[in-house]
């Protein structure tokens, strides 16, 4: 009886909706439980999700492309034997009419099925040959002379002299090859070769359409309905394609940048914010750093390992700071898993280093650097984008002195990383130089004091500066 | 005695009921499926198939016929008309039986018996065995198909005027035949009929043969049926049917044609008497029940599909159809059907395959086309198999590349056709179908050459 539901996962605690980008495997392909069923995008990134069961997998019910709500069954798993019948409808649960009979026994082994009725009759159709050795007519290639060119004027004849004279014209509209193949290559839109092209020439932008053929693709009456000037009643309203000169533009959000819309207001209105900031001397963490890269065969570290390993024991010591207010509670964590924020293209992802504070310098460094890698090419797992304790936020490559940061609750602070400066420094002798870093803490006052963010800041600012602490 | 409860109740099991049953069986509902001949309908039993298995016959005849062309010596060829018909009642019975066997697979309860709307939910069997009431707790379908139309005047009495009906059971071919009406239906028998030597008179009212298909389609079929000796008057109306002569005098404006019978094949009209639709309210457009695009009349609850839904009167739209109901009843969202795209074949020799418009609609409704056409003289695998007559035509949105539409006239004409079938259902436009490498030697190849040939690339003319 091992039938397994495959339902859509939920990847982060604030996802909704996940989009199918692909199914790694197809129906009737025998899974064992662990395998990548499928890749998934979340408002957060892309991830593989896993077989939780074995067996077949029977039925695949969201194709790639589209979208389901979390929980929503997506496909089922079961031994080839098992009647799925329950599960099996396209359409789901919810809307799946009753059977007023209990249950279709299943009937696995049928006597040979007979052809369909209807397409009997008729006999042998005729065997393929296969291609003799000298065709009769052999055939020559020539891709320029195949694929329609708007170069083809008068002055750049075609390359082949066979397109027979009187015989109909090559359409001459210059955008009708393939225009719009460069928008697809760019945005991957879902659009069938009619629509690409009655949109190349009507000027209709294929990216800010939405399809309502198969899995959202879009196809003809999208196109003419946009170009029509949305009056197709259903159709959602559609910018025109933007021109040189206009004022402005409307970018759709991308699921990422409309999860972080939702949910930093959520953060910062009802989350007090307040912020303590500290300049770091960096010079003795700076000077052992270059030591550190310089040994063969170890990692190359950076100053955001050496504040995340800072961080990690610092938190161990003030419990108060690595918390998270629960309402009725605080809940006061004694593991210090640290996200760290990665910037993208169109957005951020907090990946989370786990047990920081359990793991060496190196293994920070080799860590956080897979974690950003992957993260930025979005292959990162459910497991690494949820449960940070704390957070940390560098700006420190664009040469940024100081900021202060949003917390991504439930955490109960972040702290904000800036550029490592040369500065004047006053010194005992005088003046001198030294290399200075600013850190902000951003603390959530319902789960603690001005007080205990800046003894935090205060041990981290001693482990910074007394860098040796943080290797032993 | 109480009624007996399904989920869906189905009237008539033709290619649009016994499909719309097994899908709804398929979704998990409790079906009921009403029959007064045998299951499979007018389709398996008395159209399509035995009539395939006819052509099939008329086809070998004429292949031994031209043994000769193949270097093969036949002797004294006797060709036995009674035992073509009945090869073809036994494919009919074996695809009748096919449909019993699935119903079965599918739970689906077959009620033998003319059923008759007794309520906007129960439906009332008379058969054989006595009379019973089937309650429908979801929904009716209604597929109760169409029947041979005549003449005004003329009565379709099977012996003398015979309608498909009678053609395709009768296992004495007449010396002469009037066939009336150059469609699909009249067309393929006269080819059945003068491949066994019957002398075969077409009668068209309309300008020219298979009225709805392509210009080009109409000339080359009426010059190939000609050549092999059936005369075709098209242009012509008839005004009488009266006994006289070998058997019955046909008269028209052009001129009187005397045959042994008359083959009525003036269309199809929608079974609609006697099914209850008046008890019901089930309401009525043009003689066809009139539906939503899910099926459902006018009547929540009562679906119909097929021939008795309107035109185009043809199996395959009927099943689709049947589907599109099975679904909605079950509480999907079935896809519409895109009744532009519905494919449409004539099983004669040469083989007639069509979709989409013709050239001349699709310039009638205002677009700027650009035609290709590709001779099956030029295709390799047409003239290895000796089967020359024809063509691939393809008519295209000069602008976009669109498929307008597609006529092809020629072997496996009816297999061909799906390749612009698809196409058009993607949206693919000529440049999909051009950089479609296609099997070398084939007959499809010469879908490639008609759409290079629109693009002016054709490689082999």
């Amino acid at each position: 009886m091992a039938v397994t539901k495959v339902v859509m996962p939920k990847l982060s605690e604030q996802m909704e909706m996940g989009k199918i980008i692909k199914w790694l495997k197809q129906e009737g392909d025998r899974i064992q439980s662990g395998d990548i069923l499928a890749e998934v995008e979340t408002d957060k990134a892309d991830v593989e999700m896993e077989a939780f069961g074995s067996g077949v997998l029977r039925k695949i019910l969201v194709p790639a492309g589209s979208q389901a709500p979390v929980g929503t069954l997506i496909g089922v798993i079961a031994e080839p034997s098992e009647d799925i019948s329950q599960l099996g409808g396209p359409d789901m649960a919810p809307q799946t009419p009753q059977a007023a009979q209990p249950a279709k026994p299943s009937e696995p082994t049928q006597p040979a099925k007979p052809s369909a009725p209807a397409t009997a009759g008729a006999g042998a159709t005729e065997m393929a040959n296969r291609p003799a050795a000298v065709p009769p007519m052999p055939r020559r290639e020539d891709h320029a002379a195949r694929t329609p060119s708007p170069a083809a004027g008068p002055e750049a004849p075609p390359a082949s002299t066979r397109t027979a004279p009187g015989t109909p014209a090559r359409p001459s509209a210059p955008a009708a090859p393939m225009p719009a193949a460069a928008s697809l290559e760019g945005g991957r839109v879902k659009a069938s070769p009619l629509a690409r092209k009655i949109a190349a020439q009507s000027g209709v932008d294929l990216k800010l359409l939405q399809g309502s053929g198969p899995g959202g693709r879009v196809v003809r009456r999208d196109v003419e309905a946009a170009s029509a000037g949305g009056g197709g009643g259903a159709r959602p309203a559609v910018m025109p394609a933007v021109a040189p000169g206009v004022e402005f533009e409307d970018r759709p959000l991308t699921p990422m940048r409309a999860a972080i819309a939702k949910r930093m207001p959520l953060s910062k209105a009802p989350v007090p914010h307040f912020y303590v900031t500290s300049e770091i001397a960096m010079d003795r963490a700076w000077s052992l750093r270059e030591e550190l890269n310089a040994l063969e065969g170890q990692p190359k570290i950076s100053v955001n390992d050496f504040v995340i390993r800072a961080c990690a024991v610092a938190l161990l010591h003030h419990s108060g700071v690595n918390a998270s207010f629960q309402g009725e509670s605080i809940r006061v964590f004694h593991r210090a898993h640290v996200g760290i924020a990665v910037a993208l293209d169109d957005g951020l992802i907090t990946p989370v280093l786990r047990d920081a504070h359990a793991k060496g310098l190196a293994q920070i460094a080799v860590e956080a650097r897979d974690l950003a890698e992957r993260a930025r090419h979005r292959k990162l797992r459910a497991p690494e984008m949820s449960g940070a304790t704390f957070s940390i936020s560098n700006l420190g490559m664009l040469d940024v002195t100081e900021f202060s940061a949003i917390i991504n609750p439930p955490e109960g602070a972040i702290l904000a990383v800036g550029s490592v400066r040369t500065v004047p420094v006053v010194t005992e002798d005088g003046l001198g130089v030294g290399r200075r870093m600013m850190l902000t803490l951003s603390c959530d006052h319902r789960v603690m004091d001005g007080a205990m963010g800046a003894r935090f800041l205060q041990d981290v600012k001693r482990l910074l500066e007394e860098p040796l602490r943080l290797l032993v | 005695m109480a009624a007996k409860k399904f989920d869906v109740v189905v009237v008539g099991t033709g290619p649009g009921g016994y499909v719309s049953a097994i899908r709804c069986a398929q979704l998990g509902l409790s079906v009921a499926a009403i029959e007064d001949d045998r299951p499979g309908g007018v389709c398996l039993n008395w159209g399509c198939i035995p009539t395939k298995a006819l052509l099939r016959n008329a086809e070998v005849v004429h292949l031994i016929q031209r043994a000769g062309d193949f270097g093969v010596t036949v002797g004294e060829v006797k060709a036995d008309y009674a035992h073509a018909v009945k090869r073809s009642r036994s494919v009919a019975d074996r695809m009748a039986k096919g449909v019993e066997f699935l119903f079965k697979k599918n739970k689906i309860t077959l009620f033998p018996g003319t059923g008759t709307l007794k309520s906007k939910t129960t439906v009332e069997v008379k058969g054989a065995a006595g009379t019973e009431t089937l309650e429908a707790a979801r929904a009716i379908i209604l597929a109760t198909g169409s029947q041979p139309k005549s003449l005004p005047g003329v009565t379709i009495d099977e012996k003398l005027v015979i309608s498909s009906n009678g053609a395709v059971r009768n296992e004495t071919r007449p010396k002469s035949i009037a066939v009336i009406g150059a469609g699909a239906v009249g067309m393929e028998f006269a080819d059945v009929y003068a491949a066994y030597g019957t002398q075969v008179t077409v009668l068209e009212a309309l300008p020219r043969v298979l009225p709805v298909e392509d210009e080009d389609a109409s000339t080359l079929v009426n010059r190939l049926f000609t050549r092999r000796g059936i005369a075709i008057k098209t242009g012509v109306k008839v005004s009488s049917v009266k006994p006289g002569g070998p058997g019955l005098i046909v008269e028209t404006d052009g001129g009187r044609v005397e045959a042994e019978q008359v083959l009525m094949a003036v269309g199809r009209g929608a079974r609609t008497a006697g099914v209850g639709l008046e008890t019901a309210g089930v309401t009525l457009e043009r003689g066809y029940v009139k539906v939503s695009p899910t099926m459902e009349t006018s009547v929540k609850g009562i679906y119909a599909i097929g021939d008795m839904a309107g035109p185009p009167l043809l199996a395959h739209k009927a099943m689709a159809e049947g589907v599109v109901a099975a679904e909605a009843i079950a509480g999907q969202h079935p896809r519409p059907i895109d009744y532009t795209n519905v494919p449409s074949c004539t099983y004669c020799r040469p083989q007639v395959a069509s979709i989409g418009f013709s050239e001349a609609k699709a310039r009638e409704n205002g677009r700027e086309v650009q035609v290709g056409k590709f001779p099956f003289t030029a295709s390799g695998k047409a003239v290895a198999l000796g089967e020359t007559d024809g063509f691939v035509k393809v008519v295209a949105d000069k602008a976009s590349g669109e498929i307008l539409g597609v006529h092809i006239v020629g072997p496996e004409a009816t297999e061909i056709i799906h390749e612009f079938a698809v196409g058009r259902t993607l949206e693919a436009t000529l440049e999909e179908i051009m950089h479609t490498i296609h099997a070398h030697p084939t007959l499809s190849e010469a879908a490639l050459e008609a759409t290079l040939a629109a693009l002016g690339q054709a490689i082999h003319i």
